[in-house]
């Protein structure tokens, strides 16, 4: 299991826009690497990241092996309705890491 | 054995060509070790983009001016737009000139975002200038740039 680290405010004012901070653990080889000895460490990584507001994507990230260990990403939301917010990340096996999280709009 | 017999044939002496020699090795081998062989970011962009033109600004890239280990450059973006349904950022788009591979994360926005920025940590085989092009509903592309300076270049020991 990854482990998953999100930032979202639990309450916003309607119409208010948040930042939203999402980070998972992940070593995000890039296959570049040499072991010990000489052999390449075969590629690992999280190609693609999503996040939907009541159901509906409106942030999706695509990863490279340029993107450091542990990604973190922040974005913005506006904040329109109370709803759940639904992160997942998908690694280039298609394994997934889901977490979620409500917005209550006040 | 090249730059002799050209020293020969232009009348360069002996001393001008060390100290030419000297000066020019730093700035010569500088490239082969940084400039990765198969860095792609001419094609990522004529794939991403074909030959639509690319403007410079509307897009801010903040990057440290000294990154000391390339494993983990903090990389903040944001791109001018009001991020209406008629006037939004589609997409924005990060190049490394020297990575392995150019493209680095791509980002797909909607209207939902309410502000066009974003922040996320990359890795960097080297100093160099990192591009950021931003793509508009209206289908204008758009680009900042910003150089840093890497002290411990990321694939080296990590």
């Amino acid at each position: 299991m990854s482990t998953i680290r999100l930032s979202v405010p639990e309450t916003a004012k309607k119409n208010e826009i948040i930042e939203i901070k999402a980070m998972i653990q992940h070593p995000m080889e890039t296959g570049y690497r040499r072991g010990m000895r000489g052999e390449v460490i075969e590629r690992d990584i999280i190609t693609l990241f999503e996040c939907r507001y009541d159901g509906e994507i409106f942030f999706e990230g695509e990863f490279h092996p340029g993107i450091a260990a542990n990604p973190f990403l922040s974005f913005y939301l506006k904040a329109t309705k109370t709803a759940e917010l639904v992160f997942r990340w998908t690694d280039q096996t298609g394994q997934s890491w889901s977490e979620t999280a409500t917005l209550t709009v006040t | 054995m090249t730059d002799t017999s050209n020293a020969h044939q232009l009348g360069f002496s002996r001393r001008s060509l060390l100290v030419m020699t000297a000066s020019a090795l730093p700035l010569a081998a500088l490239p082969s070790f940084a400039q990765s062989d198969d860095n792609d970011i001419k094609q990522v962009k004529s794939s991403l983009f074909g030959d639509r033109k690319i403007q410079d600004g509307r897009v801010e890239v903040k990057l440290p001016p000294i990154a000391e280990n390339g494993n983990s450059v903090a990389l903040d973006i944001s791109v001018d737009s009001p991020m209406t349904e008629s006037d939004h950022v589609k997409q924005i788009v990060v190049l490394s000139p020297l990575n392995p591979e150019a493209l680095v994360s791509r980002y797909t926005l909607t209207p939902a975002n309410g502000k066009a920025a974003i922040s996320a940590r990359i890795r960097l085989a080297g100093s160099q200038t990192i591009e950021v092009i931003a793509e508009m509903s209206d289908g204008t592309l758009w680009r900042g740039k910003k150089p840093t300076l890497v002290t411990l270049a990321a694939c080296v020991i990590g």
